[in-house]
């Protein structure tokens, strides 16, 4: 167990090499219950939204979520969140466990007009069950049509006879769904699904393996690969930045930044040879004398059996293909930039 | 409960030492290879390099942690585990064993207060843990 944002996590349960691999061949639950969740109520909730988000929630309808991120003034970002459209006038979003505090702040602080905004991080849990079998196990906790629900999209139904929101997605880049639901029936969903998971090899698994699983999916992690020094466009997220949208926060930035060129790009790298890539690490030219940036993230690939991660470089050293060199202690490990994602998950 | 074998050294960076005649061998324990999980890269030096007791003399690192690996003796490596290079896991399967790290010959033990013996490890491992 390890302390992060104030949670008690556990790293591991069984290794990370093992867990990460069972998550790719069948199905496991992670307790994520340190996610926050903030609830946005009320006839202004909507442009509230639009102008503290940058993607487009205008496109969102009732059941469906919407990746999206918070960002300051500079661009660069305060969080980023996934948004919920519950009703007409209702919405929900989640944010990063650590960020939590900080973007409620935040978020309170550009409020205007008529809405109710609560941080009900505190009353809700979450867990994620992940993996090809997910389906199969909650399908033996409910008769509603849970296998029909669209990538990005949710249902409200009960679990164990309490109510949640079940949502199809996860960082795992596996099929799966995230279960809310409230704080106290947590422990008792999280046992059922144990439970009826077990002809389905159902298993605990800890954020060791959260962190392998979603670098091999290329999604990035707050904090390390996308934090208030960087802005969506040179993260590769330009898809969720709705420029063409009236205003919202930051857009100024984005938009000058866009007609400006990006001066730095976040790229992901393979090694050439055995090693593994650790955040901080320098990255290096192909002649090994020039540093043109740092790795954010990186780890050893348990399904590819080799050192993969992301980091920012220059612009110009930042087309696939690109050979370069990662900074491992006092050598020089050759590394070659490639197309995302590292590991292709294929969904039936 | 890790393993702690009898009839080896110790040091309280978990290294072990077992005494070959002349030779002196180096793996890592239980307690530390438990502690790292999945070993997925050994960083090890070359053959024929003096190495001193107390020295960093290699890398170990584990799909969520990286480690240093320290002398108990000095002397000359004579021979590294080629085999760690493939199969960085051997030293999760068998630490004493097939997971050895580097042998040393011929080598002194210059700072005899670093190692410990079994009873003395198991003891500290208690006491640390």
């Amino acid at each position: 167990m390890v302390e992060f944002a104030g949670w008690e996590m556990p790293i591991q349960y069984e290794g990370i090499m093992a867990e990460h691999k069972h998550t790719r061949e069948a199905v496991s639950l992670f307790d994520v219950s340190h996610m926050g969740e903030f609830y946005f109520e009320g006839k202004d909730a909507l442009q509230n939204l639009q102008k503290l988000t940058c993607n487009d929630v205008s496109r969102l309808a009732i059941g469906q979520v919407q990746y999206s991120a918070l960002l300051y003034e500079n661009g660069t970002f305060v969080d980023d969140i996934t948004v919920y459209r519950l009703g007409e006038e209702k919405y929900f979003m989640c944010v990063n466990a650590a960020n939590t505090d900080k973007d409620f702040a935040w978020i309170q602080s550009n409020l205007s007009g008529d809405l109710k905004c609560e941080n009900r991080s505190a009353e809700i849990g979450q867990i994620a069950i992940q993996g090809k079998n997910a389906v199969d196990v909650l399908k033996t906790m409910t008769s509603e049509p849970i296998d029909t629900i669209k990538y990005y999209w949710f249902m409200e139904i009960e679990l164990c006879g309490h109510p949640v929101t079940l949502a199809r997605m996860g960082y795992t880049g596996e099929d799966g769904y995230e279960v809310f639901c409230q704080r106290e029936h947590t422990a008792e969903i999280w046992e059922t699904l144990m439970e009826k998971g077990k002809p389905f090899q159902i298993a605990p698994v800890g954020l060791g393996a959260r962190n392998t699983l979603r670098l091999e999916v290329c999604f990035p992690l707050y904090g390390q690969d996308i934090d208030d020094q960087h802005l969506p466009l040179e993260a590769g997220l330009g898809k969720f930045v709705a420029l063409d949208k009236a205003s919202f926060l930051g857009k100024d930035a984005v938009a000058t930044q866009k007609a400006e060129g990006l001066q730095r790009k976040l790229i992901r790298f393979a090694l050439d040879v055995r090693g593994v890539p650790r955040p901080h690490y320098l990255i290096f030219d192909e002649t090994a004398n020039v540093p043109i940036g740092e790795v954010t993230s990186g780890t050893s690939s348990p399904t590819l059996g080799k050192g993969i991660g992301m980091g920012y470089v220059k612009i110009a050293n930042s087309k696939i293909g690109t050979k370069v060199n990662i900074q491992v202690r006092n050598k020089m490990l050759p590394a070659t930039i490639v197309k995302p994602p590292f590991v292709v998950v294929e969904k039936t | 409960m890790s393993e702690v074998v009898s009839n080896l050294l110790y040091t309280k960076e978990h290294e072990w030492l077992r005494i070959e005649g002349t030779t002196g061998i180096v793996g890592i324990t239980d307690h530390a290879q438990n502690l790292l999980g999945d070993i997925v890269y050994v960083e090890l030096p070359n053959v024929n390099e003096e190495v001193d007791a107390g020295d960093e003399f290699g890398t170990i690192e584990s799909v969520k942690a990286v480690s240093p690996l320290f002398m108990p003796i000095s002397g000359k490596v004579i021979r590294i585990n080629e085999a760690l290079e493939n199969e960085p896991e051997a030293i999760n399967e068998d630490c004493y064993g097939d997971g050895w790290i580097i042998a040393i010959e011929p080598f002194t033990m210059d700072d005899k207060d670093m190692l410990l013996t079994s009873e003395q490890y198991e003891t500290y491992l208690e006491e640390e843990v």
